[in-house]
């Protein structure tokens, strides 16, 4: 069942085109990764699906609804949520206030909820975020303090407590120690039971390990989709990716 | 509620009961200028809703302050309004001038936003001159008050016990106000707005119309301010649209602390009187402003207030 | 109705605001464009130029306009720029051009100035003698020669000005700066000392303003605020930072907001100026001139 989908999607900035007419699909329950050579448009791409960039051109559809005029925080509320390529939180804050505002944005509706949340609702699904990512004891701490792999996790962390449709995810592994990353792909597979994921990917073991499906993209647009021993034994891939 | 709010609450409801006590302690130059402090305190309240809470700087707030004064003066000397009425009207005219320059200058942010807040407050200074048929320019308007009715007495407003009293009764709400709103949902969204606002976007929140809020409460307060103002001095003028009372508000907050809720004013407090001890030395008086705008801002980043409650957290920790 | 000749003087007494104007934009823009600060006090910059005016020809030499005009024209661009220096190396240096935190200590400084000028000169509005009195007799009316000579001087100034920032080395370093700091650091520039420079440049650009607006309007310690007002608009509408925006939208403005000043009334024209930036940000939030190479 189709998911996501987008039509002929296209980006241009002045002379240069980042992403070239790309049509994709993404199935329900599937673990997708994106990947491919710095400068092809995996980012572009990704930031027009959560509504960060908007297009130059084509569509994008979800739940076969289409969404390309929706603005980034109404594709929050229907289910699409994103981690930054760059790690994004309140370092001012601490960890449980910065999983606060994902929590209460899921709790909260409409104005009336405003005044009568309770604090035990929240602190119960913040405890539950927390602790899916292991970052229970660092509850209490100032989020720009912990180690950037922590930081990581705890965007992760809001970015679950907000229970996504699709979990968009833009380089997660990049910064995490290397003990770290085989964790990381279990609550990857955990989540994937009841969410979408989509993830761009630098590190060739975990999307291999990971992927359902693997999409190619260079030059701004798609050279290849299909499983990962697809994908490993395609030659323009191997020319284009492993060949530099 | 938490142990931590619990003790918030605690400590501004003993702010407020020691000022209700005060009256009787004062002596009566005291009590006309705690009663200044107190309006004045409500402007720097509302004003660091803005500022503190949300990281909008504003140079523009005495367009609002100056909304509430003439919307409350203009109905009392034009239309013949009773007090309350009139208080009413002020809080409205800057509650519609807050949603009109929202529209206006949340389009912009950081250094525009300062500017473009500090010009429509200028356009606003010069409107009062400009129609000055109805507004008497900066001569301005000299009110003939009637007597507050509640409850079948009538106080005289030309009463200072009374002036105290009614400043404290807006005070106070003011101070809980905003005690409330930062422990709040949408209080954390403003600080998550202020902190990072691309996160927050992406969090699914919609940014503007928070920012847009923040500025229609914060206009409308320091609206009351100027309502208050104009109805317990029983006087409305053009300079109060004047650059004065746009830096003075961001003064008090910078003075006391933006994240201390009590803030706002502990920083009135201390700068009126500096400002009151300096000017029985020199005419130049306001030279003390500029001088404590860089202390401030050389040596006491967190304000006085913030001062002392990082003080406490240390000793607690 | 409005004659031709009417038109004529409001185009030409427009011309002359707009001319000090683009003087005093120019500074407050540059400041911006080098050091990504907001100087509030720059109105003040312009005051004392214009109190220094007063002093050279009234107090100086006793009473010799021509004398002190001149004496004032290089007089007060060096001791603002002395003034500006101090408070670059005792106050902008120690918080490191935060910009927030600079906005908040430039209005001190802006107080400090004012209330001092207060202090020593008094209140009242001092006038200053133009050092030249001679009419230009054009067919319908005498014009001021003194204002047009301002607007050859000012002119001039602001040529000198973009001739140092294009060919001289300074102004490559200034012109670095603006565009990378960070690398124009790793390029040797000092950048420190690039803004001391600049920041000093800006103020001696609005004092020298303020000696050529003296004659025209009185010298007084609140007159800061017109002249900073009036620069930020323009600075907002030519696009905050963009030099050759900022000259254009001050020969717009001022020009709009002198004519509109003589054909109509002061306060309406400054009114007009105001929302003006209003109507800007309404439909271009970066400036109505787009920025190209500097």
């Amino acid at each position: 069942m189709t998911l996501l989908e987008t039509r002929g999607l296209s980006r241009r900035y002045g002379g240069v085109t980042a992403v070239n007419d790309v049509s994709f699909r993404l199935d329900r329950g599937e673990i997708r990764s994106i990947i491919g050579p710095n400068g092809a448009g995996k980012t572009t791409f990704v930031s027009m699906i959560c509504g960060r960039i908007m297009p130059s051109a084509g569509a994008v559809f979800f739940e076969d609804h289409d969404i390309t005029a929706l603005s980034p925080w109404k594709r929050v509320m229907r289910g699409i949520v994103y981690t930054f390529q760059i790690t994004s939180i309140y370092p001012k804050l601490t960890a449980r206030e910065n999983v606060a505002l994902a929590v209460q944005r899921r709790l909260i509706s409409g104005p009336r909820a405003f005044l009568s949340l309770s604090a035990d609702a929240l602190d119960a699904a913040i405890d539950e975020a927390l602790a899916a990512v292991g970052l229970e004891r660092a509850a209490e701490r100032m989020a720009g303090v912990l180690p950037y792999g922590h930081q990581r996790l705890l965007e992760l962390a809001m970015g679950l407590a907000l229970k996504p449709s699709l979990l968009v995810l833009d380089e997660p592994t990049q910064g995490l120690a290397p003990g770290d990353i085989a964790p990381f792909c279990d609550l990857i597979r955990k989540t994937a039971r009841t969410s979408t994921i989509l993830f761009i990917e630098h590190n060739l073991k975990v999307v291999l390990d990971l992927a359902d499906r693997i999409t190619v993209m260079d030059h701004g647009g798609i050279l290849a989709e299909g499983t990962p021993a697809e994908i490993e034994r395609h030659p323009s891939v191997q020319q284009a990716y492993l060949g530099d | 509620m938490k142990q931590t709010a619990r003790r918030s609450y605690a400590l501004h409801f003993a702010v407020i009961a020691a000022l209700f006590l005060l009256q009787y302690l004062l002596p009566p130059y005291h009590l006309g200028t705690f009663t200044r402090i107190m309006v004045y305190a409500v402007l720097a309240i509302g004003y660091n809703i803005l500022f503190g809470y949300t990281g909008l700087m504003s140079l523009g707030h005495a367009m609002f302050f100056a909304a509430g004064a003439y919307g409350a003066g203009l109905s009392v000397h034009w239309l013949g309004f009773g007090p309350i009425a009139a208080l009413l009207a002020g809080i409205a005219s800057a509650f519609v001038v807050s949603v009109l320059a929202g529209f206006v200058v949340l389009r912009v942010s950081g250094v525009a936003f300062l500017i473009v807040t500090l010009m429509l407050a200028q356009a606003a200074f010069l409107a009062t001159l400009y129609f000055n048929t109805i507004t008497l320019g900066d001569q301005g308007i000299v009110l003939a008050l009637r007597p507050v009715e509640i409850a079948g007495s009538a106080f005289a407003l030309s009463d200072p016990v009374v002036k105290y009293n009614v400043a404290l009764a807006a005070f106070a709400p003011a101070l809980f106000f905003s005690l409330w709103l930062l422990r709040s949902p949408f209080g954390r969204i403003l600080i998550a707005v202020r902190e990072n606002e691309a996160r927050t976007r992406l969090l699914g929140y919609n940014t503007f119309l928070y920012r847009f809020w923040a500025l229609v409460i914060s206009g409308t307060m320091s609206g009351l301010a100027g309502a208050l103002y104009c109805l317990l001095f029983g006087y409305v003028g053009s300079s109060f649209a004047s650059l004065q009372y746009s830096t003075l508000p961001l003064l008090y907050t910078l003075l006391g602390g933006t994240g201390v809720t009590l803030g706002p004013f502990v920083g009135t407090a201390i700068m009126y009187y500096l400002i009151d001890i300096s000017s029985g030395f020199t005419s130049s008086y306001m030279i003390i402003v500029g001088l404590a705008l860089l202390v401030i801002t050389l040596w006491f980043p967190d304000g006085l207030a913030g001062q002392v409650r990082r003080l406490f957290k240390r000793r607690a920790a | 109705m409005i004659t031709a000749p009417a038109l004529l003087l409001a185009l030409m007494e427009g011309a002359v605001g707009a001319a000090v104007l683009a003087l005093t934009a120019l500074g407050l823009s540059l400041v911006f464009g080098v050091m990504r600060v907001i100087n509030i006090a720059h109105g003040e910059f312009v005051m004392l130029g214009a109190i220094i005016a007063w002093w050279c020809s009234a107090e100086l030499l006793g009473a010799h306009p021509v004398l002190g005009f001149l004496v004032a024209l290089v007089l007060a661009p060096l001791l603002v720029g002395l003034v500006a220096m101090a408070a670059d190396w005792l106050v902008l240096r120690r918080i490191n051009y935060d910009p927030e935190r600079t906005i908040v200590a430039t209005m001190g400084l802006l107080y400090i100035i004012q209330q001092s000028v207060l202090m020593l000169y008094g209140p009242d509005a001092r006038p200053v003698e133009p050092p030249f009195y001679f009419r230009v007799q054009l067919p319908w009316f005498g014009y001021s020669g003194y204002k047009l000579i301002v607007i050859a001087l000012a002119l001039a100034l602001l040529g000198a000005t973009w001739l140092i920032l294009s060919k001289s080395r300074i102004g490559l370093y200034m012109r670095a700066t603006r565009l990378d700091s960070e690398t124009a650091q790793a390029f040797g520039v000092p950048v420190r000392r690039i803004y001391a420079i600049v920041f000093a440049l800006g103020a001696m650009l609005a004092a020298v303003s303020g000696v050529l607006i003296a004659p025209m309007r009185q010298a007084h310690y609140l007159m800061g605020t017109d002249p900073l007002l009036l620069s930020f608009i323009v600075v907002i509408v030519g696009g905050l930072g963009n030099l050759r925006g900022t000259l254009l939208a001050a020969a717009l403005i001022g020009i709009g907001e002198g004519m509109i000043s003589v054909l109509f009334s002061p306060t309406l024209a400054k009114m007009i100026a105001t929302l003006l930036v209003a109507l800007v940000l309404v439909v271009r939030p970066g400036g109505l001139v787009r920025e190209t190479a500097p």
